[in-house]
């Protein structure tokens, strides 16, 4: 079906008053690169529409927190919060050696009763730390907060100091509420906000490579971020810290030291890149190693940034290396998979991510959208300073930071920086998801069950790419479907050899046996057996 | 694997729980609202919240799990969730047109203050369409007290007594699969019996592939049902955690005589089951009951020497818990260790209780609010052979190398489970199957050449 057609076929579902707020949130991509369009992105859901968002506390605690490995994080709040993020993101993790401490496996709760929400949790928070303390000696504690603690008020920041004054470790205070911003994003914010108060810039963690990054907003999902690191390796650039993916307290601190961000998931990092740019120095440069193209477009970016001729050299031999490693399944896989259609439905950045590379296998997007994205995620930085911040959002603190003495370097000339973003869009730039899609293909931000069960039947992609709330829907639905956000237990999908794996997985769910046998035979002709009266 | 826990001891905590056996009240309360039929769960609270008990259900069923929220932000935390909670109603029959909506409360929405009753008086709900509504705070009972909650709500809301005898049957499931639904029904059905379980997820978290997606699917139990309840015959609650509160009140409400038993897991509770429906109905228990009974004593005999005083450990779900110790002890197992995250205060009795029929109870731990953490270090100091619960605990018998058998809630890690019953005698012969392939692959694993035993 045509696809501005679909798009008003959708929203006639509606009722006038959901119209009107629904209608901005969907968009049919016109002439991207000449025409700017608009888009209605994180503002608060309509109650009762079957959003798939989550909320604050899961953006802070559940995506950026969750996989710091050596910090005991403990959510203070009634039990199911913590409880719910106790092992359901795929955020691998595992020590470093024998001394680091590796918490994923553990999940720490207050559970607080109806007793602490009348006379103040405070006191047993305290008292968790404590036994925390004890069992554990961990250099380092979160407190996240769910939301009856904020309603309370319950002095986590307090709690936090009491616990660097009486133990001598850091402890730093996360007011992650679920009820705050609108969406997972306010989470990603505050999460953002306290790692850089109080924990970057105070390691000792030197880089030893000639060039050193960090990885920032790389989750480790399916061991993403161990694929992006040997490549990297391979290239002979040092990672000091991924933020967050495996990360550790010790790295995360020293992360200042290296020498350019590179940023994966923009929306869930993109204020730590950007206060380090300020306080630091230190220059961003937006990668994607999700997809074959993009991994190629990343790394040479990283060469043209270094300016280092022997890099750039190692950078082209480590490429024409995996693509040789991969030649054949690649040729497998897109003769397969060329001419499919996909949709998709992810997180802050993964919907356009995984769009160039389905184009790497011949596949078209015809309709993607954002779970908890800002208008900069569809649109492209260039439009943050036309963002109106709504009273949802104004609630999140925004930092305002400066150079640090002492441990601000300065990279390049202004002269020398501007000739550099010339050669490289990715510094400190996004394009957004909407530029890089077809025109007539569909957008839409904090999709719900309506409009997805409407514009799948309408558009009828072969494959809908989402998350486990979803999923199931589709499916039974009879339309193949995956997850993006745990990869269906599999992966890793970065970098080269991970795109074979998401090619494989994705030809794999299209090809599986059983879809031939969703219709049983006696629908197709009668099974019965008999004779037609008279006829002897 | 949970290579930071201590291994010199078991630690005493009071305020800090670590990995839990237990979660909150409004995921066991969708789970409820999600068996009537043609009814939108409706969480009134964060969005957050609803996200996360529609992924934790549909991992464990594989599934979809559709619910709705009120969606909070922070105005609506200081002002209260009154006008969401009316443009959600208005949105939820407008757009997903159910027959009733269940609501249920959450720790923000708790903790605010917000009055339901008092909201959805002044709130305007469709001509022949129901709203149903409980309180489930986050920081009272556990998932399972939410399920019960949900389930009373129906109950005290809905059921009505018209006078004229339905001469039904009212089951109360407990907390438990629609493949557990299905053996009770198939039971009932065996003694002719006519009845009404809520709630009932078959046809609902087991609806079948058939290439459309049914918002509403086939199963759940019929609203028009549940206001008879009033008029039904009796009662029967199936665990006290989770059914006792909902036989309780059409007890008081209507009348309704009713008895409260432990889940028919395991011979002796089955036989408590199936005599209560002999009972009720009249009529003697058919045979094809007690040759399937006959079946599951007949394996107990064959394989009990790989049974015999084994020790093993049971966590979960209260019901569920002392459920599987029964059937465990019947094969002459010791459950040395029985625990749940779930508050109830008759567990420890209940458990002795059990305990004391095979002259056990010196030997063994039982303890309700209790969390995996605490599993783990006793099982450090006291180690088992079997350790059988949901998911989490096998962090746990990677640790220690204990054979592990799933059963309860959740299971996120494996498929089939939420099909098959673990209730009815059907339900201890697939355990029985469960747990002796656990020990016996296990021997067949650290035996020598020369002990590798080719008949078993």
């Amino acid at each position: 079906m045509e696809k501005e057609v679909a798009r008003e076929s959708v929203l006639d579902g509606y009722a006038p008053k959901t119209y009107k707020k629904r209608r901005e949130h969907i968009v049919t991509v016109d002439s991207p690169l000449e025409t700017p369009q608009e888009i209605l992105a994180n503002v608060r859901t309509l109650p009762g529409m079957l959003t798939h968002r989550g909320c604050c506390y899961a953006g802070c605690k559940g995506v950026v927190l969750g996989p710091i490995k050596d910090a005991c994080t403990i959510v203070h709040g009634p039990i199911g919060c913590s409880f719910y993020t106790w092992g359901t993101r795929r955020h691998k993790g595992r020590s470093e050696d024998e001394s680091q401490q590796n918490f994923i496996p553990y999940c720490f709760s207050t559970d607080m009763q109806e007793g602490d929400i009348v006379f103040g949790g405070e006191k047993k928070l305290r008292a968790a730390i404590s036994e925390a303390v004890e069992l554990f000696h961990p250099k380092l504690i979160f407190i996240c907060s769910t939301c009856p603690v904020g309603l309370i008020g319950d002095d986590i920041n307090a709690v936090a100091e009491w616990t660097r004054t009486e133990y001598g470790i850091e402890a730093v205070a996360f007011a992650c509420e679920g009820y705050k911003g609108v969406s997972q994003s306010a989470g990603h914010h505050i999460a953002n906000n306290q790692l850089i108060k109080r924990i970057i810039g105070t390691g000792d963690i030197q880089p030893t490579a000639t060039h050193s990054v960090n990885l920032l907003g790389e989750y480790n999902i399916g061991g993403d971020g161990w694929e992006t690191e040997r490549l990297l390796k391979r290239c002979g650039i040092e990672i000091l810290a991924v933020l967050t993916g495996d990360g550790s307290y010790e790295r995360i601190a020293s992360s200042n030291n290296a020498d350019l961000n590179l940023v994966q998931c923009h929306r869930s990092i993109s204020y730590i890149a950007e206060m380090m740019h300020v306080q630091y120095g230190t220059d961003w440069l937006k990668v994607n190693f999700v997809g074959i193209t993009s991994t190629i477009k990343s790394l040479r970016e990283i060469a043209i940034y270094f300016d280092d001729p022997a890099l750039t050299a190692r950078v082209e031999e480590v490429i024409v290396d995996e693509m040789a490693s991969i030649a054949d399944e690649y040729d497998y896989y897109k003769e397969r998979l060329t001419g499919k259609t996909a949709a998709m439905y992810v997180g802050g950045s993964r919907s356009h991510h995984y769009q160039g590379l389905l184009r790497d296998f011949g596949v078209d997007t015809v309709l993607a959208g954002y779970e908890f994205a800002h208008r900069d995620d569809y649109e492209g930085r260039e439009i943050i300073p036309d963002i109106k911040t709504d009273a949802d959002s104004k609630n999140i603190e925004t930092l305002d930071v400066a150079p640090i003495d002492g441990k601000y370097r300065v990279r390049f000339t202004k002269s020398a920086y501007e000739n550099l973003k010339e050669k490289i869009e990715g510094l400190d730039y996004y394009a957004g998801l909407m530029k890089e899609m077809d025109k007539g293909s569909v957008v839409v931000d904090d999709l719900n069950h309506y409009e997805t069960e409407e514009f799948i039947r309408l558009l009828e992609p072969d494959i809908f790419y989402s998350g486990i709330k979803d999923k199931y829907v589709v499916q039974k639905g009879g339309t193949v479907s995956r997850q993006l956000h745990s990869y269906d237990y599999q992966g890793p999908y970065a970098g080269f050899k991970g795109a074979i794996n998401f090619a494989h997985d994705t030809l794999m769910s299209l090809t599986t046996p059983a879809w031939k046998l969703v219709v049983p035979p006696w629908r197709h002709e009668s099974v019965l057996e008999g004779t037609v009266g008279g006829d002897l | 694997m949970l290579d930071l826990t201590p291994r010199d001891g078991v630690a005493q905590r009071h305020a800090l729980v670590i990995n839990p056996a237990k979660t909150c009240q409004p995921v066991g309360a969708v789970y409820a609202a999600l068996g009537v039929h043609r009814c939108m769960p409706h969480s009134h609270g964060s969005q957050g919240c609803v996200a996360f008990h529609r992924m934790y259900l549909t991992r464990h069923f594989k599934e979809p799990a559709m619910a709705s929220t009120s969606a909070f932000t922070e105005g609506a935390s200081v002002f209260g969730g009154g006008a969401n909670l009316k443009t959600a109603i208005r949105n939820v029959f407008d757009l997903y047109d159910p027959d009733v909506m269940a609501i249920h409360t959450t720790c923000l929405s708790e903790t605010i203050g917000d009055d339901l009753h008092s909201y959805l008086s002044d709130i305007e709900v469709p001509e022949g369409k129901h709203v149903i509504y409980c309180s489930t705070p986050s920081y009272v009972g556990s998932h399972i007290w939410g399920f019960a909650s949900m389930t009373e709500g129906f109950v005290k809301q809905a059921a009505q007594k018209s006078g004229v005898a339905t001469g039904r049957l009212a089951l109360f499931p407990g907390f438990v699969n629609p493949g557990d639904m299905r053996e009770y029904k198939r039971l009932m059905g065996q003694f002719g019996i006519r009845y009404t379980m809520l709630p009932d997820t078959s046809g609902v978290f087991d609806a079948p592939m058939t290439g459309t997606f049914e918002l509403y699917p086939k199963g759940g139990t019929r609203f028009e049902d549940i206001v008879r309840l009033g008029d039904a015959a009796h009662s029967i609650a199936l665990g006290e955690a989770a059914s006792e509160r909902p036989a309780s009140q059409l007890q008081r409400d209507h009348r309704v005589s009713s008895e409260v038993m432990g889940l028919p897991i395991g011979v002796v509770a089955t036989d408590v089951f199936v005599s209560a429906l002999s009972r009720f109905s009249g009529e003697p228990v058919p045979y094809a009951i007690e040759e399937e009974r006959g079946q599951v004593v007949d394996i107990m005999l064959d394989a009990q020497q790989y049974f015999k005083s084994r020790r093993v450990a049971i966590y979960g779900d209260p019901d569920t818990v002392l459920g599987i110790a029964s059937l465990c002890l019947e094969l002459g197992m010791v459950p040395s260790m029985m625990v749940t995250g779930s508050p109830m205060p008759t567990f420890q009795a209940r458990a002795s209780a059990l305990l004391d029929g095979y002259g056990l109870a010196d030997q063994c731990w039982a303890q309700d609010k209790a969390d995996l953490f605490e599993l783990h270090q006793r099982i450090i100091q006291g180690p088992v052979d079997l350790l059988v619960g949901g998911t989490h605990g096998k962090q746990i018998a990677r640790a220690e190398d204990i054979p592990f058998v799933r059963a309860g809630f959740p299971i996120m890690d494996r498929y089939v489970h939420s099909y098959m019953p673990l209730v009815g005698y059907r339900g201890a012969m697939r355990l029985i199957e469960l747990m002796s392939n656990a020990l016996m692959d296990r021997q067949d694993r650290d035996c020598s050449d020369e002990d590798f035993e080719m008949v078993m």
